[in-house]
């Protein structure tokens, strides 16, 4: 009997590792797809706005009214006046904080809590996983706006309100791909070994199935930002988020909706903006789950 | 095998015979009043194998989950090492969980796919308090150990063939240092040539480390070249049990002469079965198997027969001393 | 005769260039009218993929050359439409999982009948029902007219696989081919399915490939056998000569590695290493890294298949040395190698 020596590990014997038949194998390690460095790189740079915006932008309440609604490129405003003769540039950029805020952080948090409360549903068991899926129910029949509005007459409107609202809304459906993540590892035998192996439900939890549930949380979560930032542009016009003359996307919209017909772009560039930005977000989302899927970022 | 401590001029109890696992009279309906087991009884020993055999349906794998308290029996207790497993608590409980590993049966999902081998085997060795630096020492050792290349720990499931992660899967139920590992159909699905390898690794091992196996398979032939002794389930219950030569040579009940006719290529006097597994939320009265059985009888459907001895230490749950003679030579009277 | 199958250097690529998967890399076999053949080997052998290449099954992006002829007729190079018609009524086929294999949504009677129908066997719905229930109690099913009505979902594994099977058979096929079609069921179930597999065969003269990496299956059916591994064929021949004297290390290797009673615990001979994944390729014999008689020329060179006995051919020049009295016998296989480095 031939003795098998470590050169018989060699990636062309049938002894060794298999390794995929076509592709010559690259160095170890991850391959980061292109996508998070580019569109990692695009949710930065907004995200920089939100944060350095206001103090960049300037003076984006007040305007001068004999610059009203000047074209783009004209009087050296790069894309423009509104009709308040305000500086369309300088409000985007300001504008940029409060969006994101109201975007980013209710999905956040309801990432966190979703996800925990989704998870601990598909742990348990009979009546526990009804109960917390029940109770999930409840709250994903709440309109929304409704929420939001109770909450403004108790806190008065602004950006808090419209976060919270949001963060309560959008707990049910992530707690919901949460539990269908981790229900779709109950017959798996990895599962049955894990809690043969005397760890507790939370270090389960924690280390067994959160891996497994991420990549889909994470493209769901991305995609709601979108959704998000529609959303709180639709509480300022209602009268419940960023009053006027404090920019913001979605508010900007509405304040020249009576422009639409003599200068539609005052109106369509936030809306523009607002779809870049939530693209954006879901393509990062895409190259997240990308560079999570070890099947495709492992040789 | 226990550590107790010894009152002044007790001397060390001889048990050689009590067993490390010890089941009674297990009994498990589901919701829809399917009794997937009905009062199976087993007995495990340091360091022997006891083979459990039967088709889908025949409770096998519903009994290794009570064994390794997945499920809770509805009647019938565990015993592991004269402990009744099902209320063990706390420290105890952990230890149990230490003691008593299982081996799952499909290696493409028996390990988390999106964990290394390492993160894997480690997961279990933090539950029972293995540290970093004993942790680092002890995963190369184990992938050693079970024929893999240390370099592997840091592979992902999706990056090793079948036979690699069975044997992973046998390197993280050995982390814990257990003393019973329960193999759950673990070379089923597994090429025969793969197969082979895995079972000797199990037999290497078991005489290394004194482990004992519970293995549980469809397959026969590999069932009875492991085991010490083995069990044949039908419908919920055991219904014949003995030495593993005993029940391969001289079988007491016609399900197990119909099992080992079964398989291919082995006995050209083939006992083909008639009629359908029966729906376990309805067997049939009496003997679940008479419905299919050539030798049933009238007295067949007043009880399902109980295990009696045939042999010594073999016992079978058939009316019929020898229906295996019978079976292939009606003409014999027994 | 039509139904006499000869497959010629059939080669089956999936992709192309770097990315392309050698499947099948070459073989050769040749079915009788009424005979059997047992396409033997393990995961990624290429066997499953030889038997849905002869039926072209698979689409774009697959490139399949060599001959295939049924009858005399090339099917290569047959167009989609005359191949669509082929498929089913003079070709059958059994897949592995009959429950993947039958819409859960309809019973199992309309399943039956649309075959019926749209091959033109029968003129008639009524006709069809009928033959329906026939075909159902020609595969041993005890309650056809039960069965007929049923939804695969109210059957067991057992019974779906005889639901396949009437299928298969019912327009009366030149060929049957069944891809490992006992491999989802049990032990008493399969047997059941294989002495159906028999009789079927006896009572008509339908051929039949079954693909299996069941050695009992193949010593039960009787017939030629060829032992695939990594597309191409290793030794073919009657199939109890086969097991009885193989002709090559693989077979030998396989044959003494199964459990029996009486073999030592722990001392099973194994054969090192692991079965090569669909497609992996390597210089010289495929079976060189695992082969306990290989010599340096194994690496070079694939063997090809020659003649080493009546109707029997190896891929063996080691053990078929023509200067050598009688082949040598793999004793080389080793028992007890758990310790091996491998898969």
């Amino acid at each position: 009997m031939t003795s098998i020596t470590t050169a018989d590990l060699s990636a062309d014997s049938p002894l060794a590792p298999p390794v995929r038949a076509r592709r010559r194998a690259r160095a170890t390690g991850r391959r980061i797809p292109l996508g998070v460095y580019l569109y990692g790189g695009l949710a930065g740079v907004l995200v920089l706005l939100g944060i350095i915006g206001p103090w960049v932008a300037g003076n984006v309440t007040s305007g001068n009214l004999s610059e009203r609604l000047l074209g783009m490129g004209a009087g050296g405003h790069l894309l423009g006046t509104d009709g308040q003769g305000r500086d369309v540039v300088a409000r985007l950029i300001a504008g940029a904080r409060p969006s994101m805020i109201s975007a980013l952080l209710p999905v956040a948090v309801s990432g966190l809590l979703g996800s925990g409360l989704g998870i601990a549903a598909g742990m348990a068991s009979g009546w526990l996983h009804s109960l917390i899926m029940r109770i999930l129910d409840v709250f994903y029949a709440f309109p929304a706006v409704l929420l939001a509005i109770a909450i403004a007459a108790a806190l008065g409107p602004g950006t808090t309100t419209t976060v919270i609202a949001l963060s309560v809304v959008l707990i049910p459906p992530i707690a919901r791909v949460a539990e269908t993540e981790t229900m779709r590892l109950h017959g798996m035998d990895f599962m049955e070994a894990a809690h043969a192996s005397g760890a507790s439900t939370l270090r389960i939890a924690g280390r067994q199935v959160l891996p497994n549930v991420m990549p889909a949380l994470l493209v769901y979560a991305t995609s709601l930002i979108g959704l998000a930032l529609v959303f709180a542009g639709g509480m300022s016009f209602l009268g419940l988020g960023v009053a006027p003359p404090h920019p913001e996307w979605g508010q900007m919209i509405n304040e020249q909706r009576q422009n639409m017909y003599t200068a539609p772009m005052t109106a369509l560039i936030p809306a523009i903006v607002i779809f870049a930005a939530s693209l954006i977000f879901n393509q990062l989302g895409d190259a997240l789950r990308d560079l999570l899927d070890i099947r495709r970022s492992t040789r | 095998m226990t550590t107790q401590l010894l009152a002044a001029g007790e001397s060390v109890p001889e048990a050689p015979g009590r067993p490390l696992l010890d089941a009674q009279g297990l009994v498990k309906v589901f919701g829809t009043g399917v009794r997937a087991v009905s009062n199976v009884s087993l007995t495990m020993h340091a360091g022997q194998t006891l083979g459990i055999v039967g088709e889908s349906g025949c409770g096998k794998s519903t009994t290794a989950k009570m064994l390794l308290r997945l499920l809770t029996p509805d009647e019938g207790r565990v015993y592991f090492d004269g402990d009744d497993i099902h209320r063990m608590k706390g420290r105890k409980l952990t230890e149990l969980r230490r003691r008593l590993q299982v081996v799952p049966q499909n290696p493409q999902t028996s390990l988390n796919p999106r964990l290394t081998l390492e993160q894997s085997i480690a997961f279990n060795m933090t539950a029972h308090g293995y540290g970093a630096a004993e942790r680092r020492r002890r995963i190369p050792e184990l992938l050693d150990r079970v024929g893999l290349d240390p370099s592997y720990a840091r592979r992902y499931p999706h990056q090793m063939s079948g036979g690699q992660l069975q044997r992973a899967a046998i390197a993280r139920a050995l982390a814990t240092e257990p003393e019973v590992v329960i193999c759950d159909e673990a070379v089923s699905a597994l090429d025969k040539s793969v197969q082979a390898q895995v079972l000797n690794l199990l037999s290497d091992l078991q005489a290394e480390l004194g482990l004992a196996y519970l293995f549980i398979s469809h397959d026969l032939a590999v069932v009875e070249h492991i085991s010490d002794r083995v069990a044949v389930m039908y419908l919920g219950r055991v219904v014949e049990e003995g030495p593993a030569d005993q029940i391969w040579h001289d079988p007491r009940h016609p399900y197990t002469a119909t099992l080992l006719s079964s398989t291919p290529g082995l006995d050209h006097s083939r006992i083909v079965l008639g009629g359908e597994l029966p729906n376990p939320a309805n067997p049939p009265t009496g003997c679940g198997f008479r419905t299919r059985c050539p030798l049933a009888t009238d007295e067949c459907a007043a009880a399902w027969p109980a295990l009696m001895v045939r042999t010594p230490d073999h016992y079978a749950s058939c009316i019929h001393d020898e229906p295996v003679t019978l079976m292939r030579d009606p003409a014999s009277s027994s | 005769m039509s139904s006499h199958l000869k497959v010629t250097g059939l080669t089956t690529t999936f992709g192309r260039g770097d990315e392309a998967v050698h499947a099948v890399r070459g073989v050769d076999l040749e079915i009788e009218p009424s005979g059997t053949y047992v396409l033997l080997g393990e995961s990624g052998s290429g066997k499953s993929v030889t038997a849905r290449s002869i039926l072209r099954l698979y689409q774009s992006g697959t490139t399949i050359t060599g001959s295939i002829t049924l009858g005399g007729e090339e099917l290569t190079t047959l167009p989609e439409r005359r191949m669509r018609e082929l498929r089913g009524s003079r070709i059958g086929m059994v897949p592995q999982d009959p429950t993947g294999a039958l819409d859960p949504l309809r019973s199992i009677g309309a399943q039956l009948m649309e075959v019926l129908l749209v091959h033109r066997i029968v003129d008639s719905k009524a006709a069809a029902r009928a033959r329906a229930v026939e075909l159902l109690d020609r595969v041993g099913i005890a309650d056809p007219g039960r069965v007929v009505k049923a939804k695969p979902h109210m059957l067991s594994g057992g019974m779906r696989q005889r639901a396949v099977i009437a299928i298969a058979i019912a327009c009366n096929p030149d060929v049957l081919i069944a891809d490992e079609p006992t491999t989802a069921l049990d032990v008493t179930v399969q047997a059941a399915v294989i002495e159906l597999f028999r009789e079927l065969q006896e009572r008509s003269d339908m051929s039949l490939l079954m693909v299996t990496h069941d050695v009992g299956i193949a010593e039960e059916l009787g017939g030629e056998v060829g032992v695939m591994y990594a597309g191409r064929l290793l030794e073919t021949g009657p199939i109890g000569e086969v097991l009885a004297t193989p002709k090559h290390p693989y077979t030998q290797g396989l044959l003494a590695s199964l459990p029996s009673p009486g073999v030592e615990r722990g001392h099973l001979k194994v054969i090192p290493g692991r079965p090569p994944l669909t497609g992996e390729t390597a210089s010289g014999c495929a079976f060189a890294a695992r082969c306990p008689l290989v010599t340096d020329a194994c690496h070079v060179v694939p063997p090809a298949l020659v003649r080493v006995g009546t109707g029997r051919e190896a891929a063996c020049p080691v053990v078929n040395a023509p200067d050598e009295g009688s082949p040598a016998t793999v004793s080389g296989f080793s028992a007890g190698a758990s310790e091996e480095l491998s898969a």
